[in-house]
């Protein structure tokens, strides 16, 4: 089943361990999103995949051929990369059928293949031109031509979309995913945006300081992230994130007290023993603004309008604010006093090292 | 009124450039055109175009034009093609770079005279040259460069003098190169000299006409090398024009024939420059 597997990979620096023993497999077919922040080593490892960086321990396999050593250019691999790297020089025509030319393929097998490579992205006009009369957009889809033609085994991105701006982005990123319907082929791609790595994504890796933090489809990452940092990192705004001053055991519940209020948990959902402290995550989309009565209390301090919806920014006490989503024409006024009700089959807990309680999920 | 004040202020300065150039040119075409010869002074009446004649007839004409052109090829090809491997070559890392360049670069802060010096008495010399112990401890015959094989000798100087100025276009040139398109490349298969000459090249495109076009300038008028060497000897085969012009004005006194030699360099370097502009210009727009 097992297509590319990657086991143990280290890569050190002079003086920086860039990857600290990233252990994945990955399916044929698959469409896997490294994402994670600036520096955690996403690029690294797509690099190293790539051969285009050497790996300092590990091994990487790809369809039962253990490439660990292998020269980039015999790996079967193709790489989109962020400044798409066109050869300046060249027509499109010549970009596109480059390495088809180096592999001494017959003149009318590459024709074919960069007419039809050219017609499935629309490059069909463009074939003469060089690559500085392309707009932006134009350039992408010759980089992602120009890895489609060669038809390898898995294609490589790197960040491809980052240097879009924002609508091209849009459509470039529903163009990727229908490319990825229509060819099946294996696709690694490396961004920091999470939008980009929800809507595209098969699975999610999350990386973070030269380690896998937590691999999972996007909505099990949303849903059942296994540490802050994975719950921080997926969802717009940021989870919030309040600091249990108690917790105690009260009959059937945890009664866990956050900022001088209580929320009642089942201690059934705890899979494990009582903890000492938690942190209790809750997503701005999980709260609800209440007349009165709710579980949290705090002053507005500010309210952003995006159209289709609103957030608003709670002052709950003197250094804890929240994010909560909120209905977009909402009547609410920066400095209002309003109370809010928790969704509890939402909340996550976390302990004191930043890793979820585990419970067991709510019947839905 | 705006206009002629900018006019008015900018007039001393284009003036001044236009004295500064008009003055020497115009003497020129004027010594071209009159008998001039330092040992019959004052006889020096309008003799048309018989100056151009007395040029172009010179049994040293026909040698040092040829001497000029072969001068000028020879050097360029051997600079940009030598230039445009080592700087290859240099581009990578490696222990001593810094250093490999340096002394790679120095050559050209040595000026003409001392250059032609120490090839002519240290590396030619058909006794104590280095070129002469290398032969001799094979076991051959030292040859003498210099009047075996003056011009060869020259073009070895003077490439020797221009190979760092190439070598320091192209690497600053490489520098600049895309490392992701390198690595794309290398993606898509191709192997370091498809690189090269897939990428590398195409990129050092203007470089390479830059070279050729700032060189041509100083080439055309190689002097102080054959003057220090060879004296423009054997017989004529090391003399280029430069080195025609000068024999003629200071060695045979005639200052009207140096001048019909000299305008002549001007049609000749124009011609060069027009050439070569076709050729290589086109890159310099791509």
């Amino acid at each position: 089943m097992t297509y590319l597997a990657i086991t143990d990979l280290q890569k050190h620096y002079d003086s920086y361990h860039a990857l600290r023993g990233i252990n994945l497999s990955i399916t044929e077919g698959e469409f896997v999103v490294f994402v994670g922040p600036s520096g955690c080593g996403k690029s690294t490892l797509l690099r190293t995949i790539a051969g285009l960086e050497s790996s300092t321990g590990g091994s990487i396999e790809l369809d039962g051929r253990d490439i660990t050593e292998v020269a980039s250019s015999k790996r079967d691999l193709a790489m989109v990369f962020q400044s798409y790297a066109l050869y300046p020089h060249m027509t499109v025509a010549d970009n596109l059928s480059f390495a088809l030319r180096l592999a001494k393929v017959s003149d009318a097998e590459i024709k074919e293949k960069v007419r039809s490579v050219s017609a499935s992205l629309q490059l069909d006009a463009l074939l003469e031109r060089k690559p500085k009369e392309l707009s932006g957009g134009q350039r992408q889809r010759v980089a992602i031509g120009r890895a489609i033609v060669r038809q390898p085994k898995v294609f490589l991105f790197d960040e491809p979309l980052s240097n879009l701006d924002a609508a091209l982005r849009v459509q470039m990123r529903l163009e990727l995913a229908r490319l990825h319907k229509k060819l099946g082929t294996t696709m690694i791609y490396v961004t920091h945006d999470q939008v980009e790595a929800m809507t595209l994504a098969d699975r999610v890796v999350i990386l973070n300081a030269g380690q896998i933090e937590q691999v999972g489809t996007p909505l099990e990452l949303y849903r059942q992230p296994n540490s802050r940092f994975v719950a921080e990192f997926i969802g717009t705004p940021k989870m919030n994130l309040i600091a249990a001053n108690k917790i105690v055991r009260h009959e059937d519940n945890l009664a866990i007290e956050l900022l001088g209020q209580q929320i009642l948990f089942p201690a059934n959902r705890l899979k494990g023993p009582l903890p000492d402290s938690v942190v209790v995550g809750i997503r701005p989309e999980h709260m609800t603004l209440v007349e009165e009565g709710g579980d949290l209390s705090g002053r507005i301090e500010l309210v952003e309008h995006l159209g289709s919806e609103a957030y608003a920014h709670l002052q709950l006490s003197s250094d804890q604010t929240i994010i909560i989503k909120a209905p977009a024409r909402t009547e609410l006024k920066d400095g209002q006093e309003v109370s809010l009700k928790i969704d509890i089959s939402e909340i996550i807990l976390f302990n004191e090292n930043d890793r979820v309680i585990s419970v067991i999920p709510e019947e839905a | 009124m705006k206009r002629s004040i900018t006019r008015l202020l900018m007039a001393p300065s284009v003036i001044m450039l236009l004295v500064w150039m008009i003055i020497p040119l115009s003497m020129t075409i004027y010594f071209s055109t009159i008998r001039y010869n330092l040992l019959y002074p004052g006889q020096n009446n309008f003799v048309g175009l018989m100056n151009f004649e007395f040029f172009i007839t010179d049994p040293g004409f026909i040698p040092a034009v040829s001497n000029t052109l072969i001068l000028l090829l020879s050097v360029l090809i051997i600079t940009v093609v030598l230039g445009v491997m080592l700087s290859a070559l240099i581009d990578k890392p490696f222990f001593g770079q810094g250093i490999v360049r340096v002394l790679l670069i120095s050559p050209f802060f040595i000026m003409p005279t001392v250059n032609a010096l120490i090839w002519k008495n240290m590396m030619m010399n058909p006794v104590y040259g280095i070129f002469a112990w290398i032969s001799e401890s094979l076991g051959f015959e030292p040859i003498d460069w210099l009047s075996s094989y003056p011009l060869v000798s020259i073009i070895i100087m003077v490439s020797w003098q221009w190979l760092p100025f190439a070598i320091l276009v192209f690497v600053t040139a490489l520098q600049s190169q895309d490392t992701e398109q390198k690595e794309a490349a290398q993606m898509d298969g191709a192997t370091g000299l498809h690189i090269f000459r897939y990428l590398t090249i195409p990129h050092l495109a203007r470089p390479i006409a830059v070279v050729v076009m700032i060189e041509t300038i100083f080439l055309l008028a190689v002097f102080a090398e054959i003057f220090v060497s060879t004296g423009g000897g054997p017989g004529y085969d090391s003399t280029n024009l430069a080195y025609l012009i000068y024999n003629q004005a200071l060695l045979q006194y005639d200052v009207g024939v140096a001048s019909a030699g000299g305008l002549f360099a001007v049609l000749l370097a124009n011609i060069v420059a027009f050439f070569l502009i076709r050729a290589v210009g086109k890159n310099l727009t791509v």
